[in-house]
C-alpha cells in the first residue's frame, strides 16, 4: 500500500547573481510501509528532500511536483495549517543533533506532552501515561526520572532516544530521519536505529531514513535511493550493495576503505565524468 | 585595471586583489541598505561641513552685533540670532568641528583601550580576566554622565577634559564585547594551530584574536557615536564641557534655554543638529552591523 | 620518535588519562582508537601542549616535552584537526593562513614555499587568496594539511582528520596524507573511531578505553579480525554492524 507517492519533485533557491539554482531536480518515488534509504554525500539534495515532504521549506526556496500526496492528502496544496495539523500527527521528522532540536529550558517530560496538548484532547494524566510509554518505548528504563529532567542532563543517545519519543509519540505514519546519528558516538549509533527499527516494525510505520553512510543505510533499510546533483542516479534493492551498477554508487563503495584494506591507493570519485554521464542520461 | 570583473573575480591573483575585492563586496552589500545610505550622507555632510566651515560659514560664529540680538529665523539668518548677536546657523557649522573632534578622539582612544583589555582578558582567563574584568565591572556600573562628570571636575572643564572623562566611560562597553567574542574562539583549533607553530601571545592576540573581534567592536562604536555626543553635549549644557565663547552644540542649548519659550530658535537649531547626525551615526552602524556581523542581523 | 610514559591527565577533579604509555618509531604510523571519552584525544592535546595538568614523560625526537617550550621544538610537531570548519581563521586567506608559520620563524622566500606547498597538498594555485567561506570542506583539509607542513614538522598528529568529510572526499585525502607520509618521511599518530581508517593508513595501533590502553597491535591483527583483548573485539563487531 502507498503512503507517500512522489512525481517529478523540484526545489529550488534564487541564486545571489539572479536566476534559480534546483537543488533537487525532479525526484520521483513511492514509499509504502517500509523503510527507505536516501542516500548521498553533502550537496545531492538528500536534506531537502526531506524537508521538502515535511513542508519545511521557506521562501525564498521553492518546492514544485506533479504529484506529492501523502496517504490521501496532496501535499502540494496544503496550506500551512493544514501542514501544521499533519506535522507530527502524521508524519514526523527526527533530526542530526538533539542538543539544537530540544528546548534547553523546558523538562523532557513536558516537552513530549506538548506535541501531546496541540494534536489531542487528552486529559494531563492520560498524557503523562503516553509520555511514559512513549519513553518506555525507546528503551528508557526509568521514564518518570528522564521525564523530569532538563535536556542537557542527559547525553547525546539518551537526547536522541527522547527525540524519537517525541516523534512517535502521537504515533505517525511516517518517520523522516535526517542523518539521525551522525551526531552521536559510534557505540550508542547502532542502538538508536536498532529503536527506531523496532517502532518502524511494530507499528507498521513508514521510514525514510536519509544518510550519507551506504553501510548503514544498506543494513537498515529495504530500498535504496542514491542521490547525486539532487537525481536519483539509482535504485538498490533488497540485493544489498554488491547489487550496484551506477558508476557513481559503485565509486562510492570503492572509495570506502575497508577493515582488511591492504590498497595503498584509495580510487577516487572522477566528479566531471559523472557529470558527463548524468547530462547523457538525462533526456 | 580596476574593473567590476576584476573585483569580483572568486580567484584573485594577488594579496591586494584580494582585499580590493573583500572590500568592494562590503561595500556594495552596505549600497543595498537605504537606510545606511541615510546615515552615510549624513555623516558625509558633517565631514564636509566641517571641513570647510569657515567657507561655509555666512558670519563669524564669536563675533555678533547686539543690535541684532534674538532674530527669528529669515532669508539673511537662516537659523535666526542668539543672545549676543551671532548668526546661529555660522555657529552650528562651526560646532560640527567641535562634534567630530570629539567623537573622533573618544572613539581613538576608547575603542583600542576597550578591544586590548577585553581581548587579553578573555585570552588568558584566570585571573587575569578576574581583575580586568572586576575594574571592567566597576566602570560599567555607574552612569556614564556622572562618571564623566566626576572627572571633569576633577580635572577641571574644557573640550579635551571632556574627551578624556567621555573615553574613560566608553572603553568597558567594548572590553565586554571584545572579552564576549574572544571567549567564543579561545580554544578554536585555528588558535591552537598558530600556539603550535610557536606564534608568541602578542601575536596570537594581536594578529588572530583582535581581527575577530573588530567587526562587532566597530558596528558598536558606530552606534555609540549618538550617545557620545549626547553626552557631550551633555557636559556642554551643564557648562563642563566647551567654554564660552566655542559654539558646541550642548552648550548653545544650554544658553538657549532661558528664551526656549519667546525666541524657540536659540536652543531648537543646535538641538536638532544633535539629533540629525546622531541620527546618521545610528542608521549607518546599524547598516554596518547587518554586513558586517551577519549573525546579529535584524531580519532572519 | 614519540614516547609517551605513564602520562596522566586531570581535568579539575576527573582524571581522563591513568598512565597511558605508548612509543612510535620513526616513520611509522600509529593510531589512537576508542570512544569518546576515552581519552583518545586527549593524549593529542598533551603532545601538543595544550594541556595544564599533565604528570609522566613524553619526548619527540628524544627531546623530553616540558612545559615551556621552544620556537624550534614547537615547530617539530604539528596537527591536522578533525572539523575542517573550525580550524581555519574565517578572516584570513589560504596565503594568510600558510605564510603565518613562515613569518612566525622568520624564514625567507615565502611566496615560493606557499605556491610548492599548494602543489604538495594538490589544492589548485587560483585557490592562493580565497577565504575559508569560499572553500569545500575538502579543499579546507587540503589547506590545514598544508599548514601543518610548512614548518617541514617530523611528527603530524591526526584528530580524526577525515570523520567530517563526505566518503568521496575522505578518499582523497586519506591518499594524500599516505603519499606526503611516503615523500616526507613523516611519522603519524592518528586518532579515530573508524577501524577501516585505520586499516589503510597506519602500521600499529593501540585500543583505548576509559583512559587506558587495553591492548597495542600490528594493524595485521586488526585486517585479521584477531584482536586479542574484549573490547577490541567489541569495537571490531559494531565497526562491522554485528551490534
Amino acid at each position: 500500500m502507498t503512503l507517500l507517492s512522489v512525481q517529478d519533485l523540484r526545489v529550488s533557491f534564487p541564486r545571489p547573481s539572479g536566476g534559480r539554482v534546483e537543488v533537487v531536480r525532479g525526484l520521483s518515488f513511492d514509499l509504502g510501509r517500509e523503510r527507505l534509504g536516501i542516500v548521498g554525500e553533502s550537496g545531492s539534495g538528500k536534506s531537502m528532500t526531506g524537508r521538502a515532504l515535511m513542508g519545511l521549506i521557506a521562501p525564498p526556496g521553492r518546492v514544485t511536483a506533479q504529484r506529492m500526496q501523502f496517504d490521501g492528502t496532496d501535499l502540494t496544496k496544503l496550506s500551512e495549517k493544514g501542514y501544521r495539523a499533519l506535522r507530527g500527527a502524521r508524519m514526523s521528522m527526527v533530526l542530526q543533533d538533539p542538543k539544537f532540536s530540544l528546548n534547553p529550558v523546558i523538562r523532557i517530560g513536558d516537552q513530549i506532552a506538548e506535541a501531546l496538548e496541540f494534536h489531542t484532547t487528552l486529559s494531563a494524566a492520560a498524557r503523562r501515561a503516553k509520555v511514559r510509554d512513549a519513553l518506555e518505548a525507546v528503551r528508557i528504563d526509568d521514564p518518570d526520572r528522564v521525564a523530569r529532567l532538563f535536556p542537557h542532563e542527559v547525553s547525546g543517545g539518551m537526547g536522541q532516544r527522547v527525540m524519537i519519543a517525541m516523534m512517535v509519540v502521537l504515533e505517525p505514519d511516517l518517520m523522516i530521519a535526517d542523518e539521525p546519528t551522525s551526531a552521536l558516538d559510534v557505540s550508542v549509533r547502532e542502538q538508536v536505529l536498532a529503536i527506531m527499527d523496532d517502532l518502524v516494525r511494530r507499528r507498521g510505520m513508514g521510514l525514510m531514513l536519509i544518510s550519507h553512510d551506504l553501510n548503514m543505510v544498506a543494513r537498515w533499510c529495504d530500498r535504496i535511493l542514491v542521490m547525486f546533483n539532487g537525481e536519483v542516479v539509482e535504485e538498490i534493492g533488497p540485493g544489498g550493495l554488491q547489487a550496484a551498477s551506477h558508476p557513481y554508487t559503485r565509486g562510492l563503495i570503492a572509495s570506502l576503505p575497508k577493515l582488511d584494506d591492504t590498497r595503498t591507493e584509495l580510487p577516487v570519485l572522477d566528479r566531471a565524468a559523472l557529470a558527463r554521464v548524468n547530462a547523457e542520461v538525462r533526456p | 585595471m580596476i574593473s567590476r570583473a576584476w573585483l569580483m573575480d572568486e580567484d584573485p591573483a594577488t594579496r591586494a586583489q584580494a582585499r580590493a575585492g573583500q572590500a568592494w563586496r562590503l561595500a556594495r552589500d552596505l549600497s543595498r541598505n537605504p537606510l545606511a545610505m541615510v546615515g552615510l550622507a549624513i555623516i558625509v555632510l558633517l565631514l564636509v561641513v566641517a571641513a570647510f566651515a569657515p567657507w561655509l560659514a555666512p558670519y563669524s560664529p564669536t563675533e555678533g552685533m547686539l543690535t541684532n540680538r534674538l532674530q527669528p529665523p529669515s532669508a539673511v539668518h537662516w537659523m535666526g540670532t542668539d543672545e549676543l548677536g551671532r548668526d546661529i546657523l555660522s555657529r552650528v557649522i562651526h560646532g560640527a568641528r567641535i562634534t567630530l573632534y570629539i567623537v573622533l578622539l573618544v572613539a581613538v582612544i576608547s575603542a583600542p583601550l576597550g578591544l586590548i583589555i577585553g581581548a587579553v582578558s578573555g585570552y588568558f582567563g584566570g585571573w587575569v580576566d578576574r581583575v580586568m574584568m572586576g575594574l571592567t565591572d566597576i566602570f560599567l556600573s555607574m552612569p556614564r554622565l556622572i562618571l564623566a562628570l566626576a572627572f571633569v571636575a576633577a580635572l577641571g572643564p574644557g573640550i579635551e577634559n571632556a574627551v578624556i572623562a567621555i573615553a574613560i566611560t566608553a572603553w568597558p562597553v567594548y572590553a565586554r564585547i571584545a572579552r564576549a567574542e574572544t571567549l567564543t574562539f579561545r580554544r578554536s583549533d585555528f588558535i591552537v594551530a598558530v600556539q603550535m607553530q610557536g606564534a608568541s601571545h602578542a601575536r596570537v592576540i594581536g594578529l588572530h584574536v583582535l581581527p575577530l573581534c573588530m567587526s562587532s567592536t566597530i558596528v558598536r562604536v558606530t552606534l555609540d557615536m549618538a550617545g557620545i555626543i549626547l553626552t557631550a553635549a551633555g557636559l556642554g549644557f551643564l557648562g563642563l564641557g566647551a567654554q564660552p565663547p566655542l559654539p558646541e552644540w550642548g552648550a548653545m542649548i544650554s544658553k538657549g534655554r532661558s528664551f526656549i519659550l519667546d525666541q524657540w530658535w536659540v536652543a531648537t537649531m543646535p538641538g536638532f543638529a544633535i539629533v540629525v547626525v546622531s541620527l546618521g551615526f545610528c542608521l549607518f552602524g546599524d547598516g554596518l552591523r547587518d554586513v558586517l556581523d551577519p549573525r546579529q542581523r535584524s531580519k532572519g | 620518535m614519540i614516547r609517551v610514559e605513564d602520562l596522566t591527565v586531570r581535568y579539575g577533579p576527573s582524571t581522563v588519562l591513568h598512565g597511558v604509555s605508548f612509543a612510535v618509531a620513526q616513520g611509522e604510523s600509529f593510531a589512537l582508537v576508542g570512544e569518546s571519552g576515552s581519552g583518545k584525544s586527549t593524549i593529542l592535546k598533551a603532545l601538543a601542549g595544550q594541556v595544564d595538568d599533565w604528570s609522566g614523560q613524553m619526548s619527540v625526537g628524544g627531546a623530553p616535552i616540558t612545559r615551556a617550550r621552544s620556537r624550534a621544538q614547537a615547530a617539530q610537531v604539528q596537527m591536522v584537526f578533525q572539523d575542517p570548519y573550525g580550524s581555519l581563521h574565517p578572516r584570513r586567506t589560504v596565503d594568510d593562513t600558510l605564510s603565518e608559520p613562515l613569518a612566525i620563524h622568520g624564514l625567507p622566500d615565502r611566496d615560493a614555499r606557499v605556491l610548492s606547498m599548494l602543489d604538495a597538498v594538490g589544492l589548485a594555485r587560483r585557490f592562493r587568496f580565497r577565504l575559508p567561506h569560499q572553500l569545500s570542506g575538502g579543499q579546507r583539509q587540503r589547506v590545514a594539511i598544508a599548514r601543518a607542513l610548512m614548518l617541514s614538522p617530523k611528527v603530524l598528529l591526526l584528530d580524526e582528520p577525515t570523520s567530517a568529510l563526505d566518503v568521496s572526499v575522505q578518499a582523497e585525502i586519506l591518499n594524500l596524507l599516505k603519499r606526503l607520509r611516503a615523500e616526507q618521511g613523516l611519522t603519524f599518530l592518528l586518532v579515530t573511531h573508524d577501524l577501516p581508517v585505520v586499516s589503510f593508513l597506519c602500521d600499529r595501533l593501540a585500543v583505548l578505553r576509559a583512559g587506558r590502553v587495553v591492548e597495542t597491535a600490528p594493524v595485521a591483527t586488526l585486517r585479521d579480525r584477531a584482536l586479542a583483548s574484549d573490547y577490541g573485539r567489541e569495537l571490531l563487531a559494531r565497526s562491522e554492524g554485528t551490534p
